[in-house]
């Protein structure tokens, strides 16, 4: 079907490694509307590949929207214009025919470009493990049913638990804050009883693990909420803060003891 | 011939576990602190071994080759878990659990590890509600539950349609928790292109560091594979993108026996192939058929005239709609298991019957239970006089609740509105039941080569029940392996660290390279992607996929054997090995493919019999059901690499069943 083509031309960006420079490469592109965006990078790579150029690096995996491997900044939003959608579920039927689109990477400090499109965001890792978990062991621990939890509580807290990690919140934000993705792991553990046990420790070490890592600070934009693939809300960073508040107080309480 | 032994323990079924975890040798805290075991993949069987075993106090080094942990393709499991919990009081019990899993998988499966895995099924839900997963639960705050297919009691333990993510989770918060209690080392962006045998035994592996190009040895006591299952042989299927069989193929060709390769899940409801282009096929969860019904038009003339668009699915009333499932299967209807399901969709578009532009589609139709679901609420507000839209709105948000990210996720993808248009599906590719063979403990072939999760064989059959798999890979990570482990490393204890300057390190090491660089210099005019689709789509799914038979698996064998000679002339994979190279790594994955390829045939032409996902056109009953031959192939096939395109060699398991009946598999 003819009237389902259409033709754009791309400016994708392309860097060597870490400490080299980049630049916008133009490529062009004739595709199917039905195709999802990354699909028809796939497109791209085969034209490149054919020519004998290199392919152009980025990451992905599942491509159906949960293993957050996927990332891109498309004409300077993270995961492109859609709302609640990664790049792997961005359908081209959403561009015109003719369009220029931009393509670059997440650019934050904290997520440095390993090569063309791929960021490394290992950094998020290393906040989980400052604190992101219960401490429990496997084996010994209480029955399923012992431990009752309202139904609205356990509904927010997997609301908070179905980030992907992804990092677009950190793309979209003008300081690069990783607030959001790490307010939704304390948010999540903290509104569990499962969790309160080690609820204040959890929240001073994910902080400082999140400003070790270079990531700015929040200054209440929005833009990690409004470009969240998952929508996670910025309700969680307001729990967090309080969850803060009140760690550091007690832990100086206990520091002056 | 070598015989195969499953070392199950002796002693009445219910028994065997609780009577061999206490009598099994133990290694001492102090030993274990001095002793490495390698493991390879994160997903659910991966993360929650590392995790299990360095809690243990193992020192574990464990592998991805993604960017995180967080990344393994469980994380896309939709629809939940069993366990055998009977919180509902329906009857459930772990014998029932057992018995299901043994009759789904068409009594293909090993008795005894079933039942083990049925005892530990309850410890799972305990660990994960333990570790903060956010399971679904009720106005009470106890957990809820829902049905899955080949089941008639109500035991799926869920968080929405993303109970695989919030499993992953878990088991990834709990490996990093070790990770930065320093028991676990973590190699992200490492894959492992090799097994180092030392004397026979498992001693380490050879990873390519994925950023630098690097080759790296690293040694172990033990060598435990997580590395999920082969679906991606296909192509097209419900697996992500980089989801491969690599590790698993490369400890095959270093001896270890590959089981029942055949025996490949074809899921009934995945969204259906729209054009050459597609890369992958996306799953629609089982759950779905809780509460959707599966139908096609009864007349030819509707089905013509919705192919043309003269006609929309929900103008056809009920008279019009033919529910196959209900009709043929009353006692199950629409949560027969996927084999079953999976047929019955091929049948009717066989028949001319399917709708979607190519045909190859039938309806998932969500509106009787939705407007049911709305005249519930409805009844429970005193609202006798409601108006059908306010029954719908209300309904919609009862079915929003349950599945609202599937449906979102339907619609990204069609531009389609599955609220108010049946949901078009079809059979795909999405679990691979065959795999490494493994005996009780989960130990390979390969003495400290151990295999985990949808890696190994053992649990499932020639058919995978929904909602069983991310048991499995639980089960085996935080109940089996931790304990089963134990019988191998009590006799290793005075093996010293294992040095990687050993020769077979260096030999290892040297094959992969010239793999690498073999491939590198080929030099061709194909892209790696082009072979892999030829394979996957032109071969494999049209020979050896929902239905087989001889003349086709004998072309499809020869059809594979010519694309992986031109594969090894033809192929261009640019770039160099001492960089950051996607293209590298999809060609060795692909290069092994196609070799896995031929076994698949070779075994499918071998099992002259059909069961569970494996459906020999010759073999079937009346009315296209399965025919088993239980007295010739009442066995595992496990199958010895004997080199490239010579016959591998059959070792067969037998299977004795000692407390389950066999009889024919009726969801009638």
């Amino acid at each position: 079907m003819a009237h389902d083509e259409i033709s754009l031309t791309l400016k994708v960006w392309r860097q060597k490694g870490p400490n080299k420079s980049g630049n916008f490469e133009t490529h062009s592109v004739k595709i199917n509307t039905h195709m999802s965006f990354l699909e028809m990078l796939d497109v791209l790579n085969e034209q490149l590949i054919m020519q004998k150029k290199e392919p152009v690096a980025f990451e992905h995996d599942c491509r159906e929207g949960i293993c957050g491997s996927c990332s891109l900044v498309i004409n300077g939003r993270p995961h492109g214009p859609m709302q609640g959608t990664t790049t792997c579920q961005l359908h081209m039927r959403h561009f015109q025919d003719g369009e220029t689109i931009y393509i670059e990477p997440y650019r934050a400090k904290a997520f440095p470009v390993i090569k063309d499109l791929v960021v490394d965001r290992s950094a998020f890792d290393r906040i989980i493990q400052s604190g992101g978990y219960v401490s429990v062991n496997t084996g010994g621990v209480p029955d399923g049913n012992a431990i009752a939890i309202e139904m609205i509580t356990a509904k927010r807290a997997f609301e908070a638990a179905t980030c992907i990690g992804c990092g677009a919140c950190v793309a979209a934000c003008p300081n690069a804050s990783a607030m959001l993705f790490t307010s939704a792991k304390v948010s999540q553990l903290s509104l569990l009883p499962q969790g309160r046990q080690e609820a204040n420790q959890r929240v001073l070490n994910m902080v400082t693990q999140m400003d070790n890592e270079g990531f700015g600070l929040c200054s209440n934009v929005g833009a990690c909420e409004a470009e969240c693939p998952k929508g996670i809300s910025l309700d969680n960073i307001a729990i967090m803060n309080r969850e803060y508040i009140g760690a550091s107080f007690i832990s100086r309480r206990l520091a002056n003891k | 011939m070598k015989k195969l032994d499953s070392k199950i323990p002796p002693g009445p079924i219910a028994e065997k576990w609780s009577k061999y975890r206490s009598t099994m040798p133990l290694v001492a805290p102090h030993n274990k602190l001095r002793m490495e075991v390698i493991v390879v993949g994160t997903g659910l069987a991966g993360a929650s071994a590392a995790a299990t075993l360095g809690e243990l106090g193992y020192n574990v080094k464990c592998f991805t080759f993604h960017d995180s942990p967080r990344r393994a393709h469980s994380i896309a499991a939709q629809g939940g878990i069993n366990a055998a919990k009977n919180y509902r009081n329906d009857g459930d019990s772990v014998f029932r659990l057992f018995y299901d899993t043994i009759k789904g998988g068409d009594y293909r499966a090993r008795e005894a590890n079933v039942h083990r895995l049925a005892e530990v099924s309850g410890n799972i839900i305990d660990q994960c509600v333990a570790q903060g997963v956010p399971f679904a639960r009720e106005y009470g705050g106890l957990l809820d539950t829902r049905s899955f297919g080949g089941t008639q009691v109500q035991r799926t333990f869920y968080a929405a349609g993303q109970t695989g993510q919030q499993l992953l989770l878990g088991a990834y918060s709990a490996l990093s928790r070790q990770i930065s209690l320093g028991s676990v080392k973590m190699y992200n962006r490492h894959e492992m292109l090799d097994l180092v045998i030392i004397d026979g035994k498992a001693r380490g592996i050879i990873a390519r560091n994925l950023i630098s190009g690097k080759l790296e040895r690293h040694g172990a006591h033990a060598v435990v594979l997580a590395t999920g299952g082969y679906g991606n042989v296909y192509y097209l299927s419900t697996n992500a993108m980089g989801s491969n069989v690599s590790a698993a193929w490369q400890v095959h060709r270093r001896g270890a026996y590959f089981a029942n390769p055949c025996f490949c899940q074809i899921h009934p409801t995945c969204i259906p192939v729209s054009g050459d282009y597609q890369s992958k096929l996306t799953l629609m969860s089982e759950s779905l058929r809780n509460d959707g019904r599966v139908w096609i038009p009864k007349n030819i003339e509707d089905v013509q005239a919705i192919r043309a668009g003269k006609l929309k699915p929900t103008d056809l009333g009920e008279d019009s709609r033919d529910y196959y499932l209900e009709r043929i299967y009353p006692a199950f209807g629409n949560l027969v298991p996927r084999d079953v399901a999976s047929r019955a969709a091929k049948y009717v578009t066989d028949e001319g019957r399917g709708v979607g532009s190519s045909g190859l589609a039938v309806y998932l139709d969500f509106s009787t239970n939705l407007m049911r679901y709305g005249r519930s609420v409805a009844t429970s507000k005193n609202q006798d006089n409601a108006s059908d839209s306010q029954i719908y709105q209300w309904g919609k948000e009862v079915i929003q609740n349950k599945y609202g990210n599937l449906f979102e996720m339907y619609e990204k993808i069609t531009g389609e509105d599955p609220y108010k248009t049946p949901m078009r599906i079809y059979p795909a590719i999405h679990y691979t039941m065959g795999g490494l063979w493994v005996d009780y403990n989960l130990q390979t072939s390969i003495p400290g080569l151990f295999a985990l999760g949808e890696s190994n064989f053992s649990d499932h059959g020639a058919n995978r029940l929904g909602a069983s798999a991310l048991m499995q890979g639980l089960a085996d990570g935080y109940f089996v392996i931790p304990y089963t482990i134990g019988t191998y490393m009590a006799d290793e204890i005075r093996t010293p660290k294992i040095d990687t300057s050993a020769k077979e390190f260096e030999q290892t090491e040297k094959e992969v390279e010239a793999r690498i660089n073999l491939l590198l210099n080929i030099k061709g005019n194909r892209s790696v992607e082009s072979y892999h689709r030829e394979l996957g789509v032109d071969i494999m799914w049209q020979y050896c996929g929902m239905a087989r038979n001889e003349p086709g698996l004998l072309k499809a064998r020869d059809l594979v054997r010519k694309l992986r000679d031109d594969f090894w002339k033809n192929v261009y994979v640019s770039g160099t090995a001492d960089e950051y190279n996607p293209e590298l790594e999809k060609a060795l994955r692909v290069a092994d493919f196609m070799e896995l390829a031929e076994l698949m045939i070779v075994d499918a032409l071998t099992r002259e019999e059909s069961c569970g996902g494996h459906f020999r056109e010759e073999y079937q009953e009346e009315g296209g059901e399965t025919k088993r031959d239980d007295e010739n192939f009442m066995y595992v096939a496990a199958w010895e690499f004997k080199g490239v395109g010579n016959e591998p060699e059959l070792h067969k398991e037998e299977l004795k069943y000692e407390e389950i009946k066999i009889a024919a598999r009726n969801y009638k």
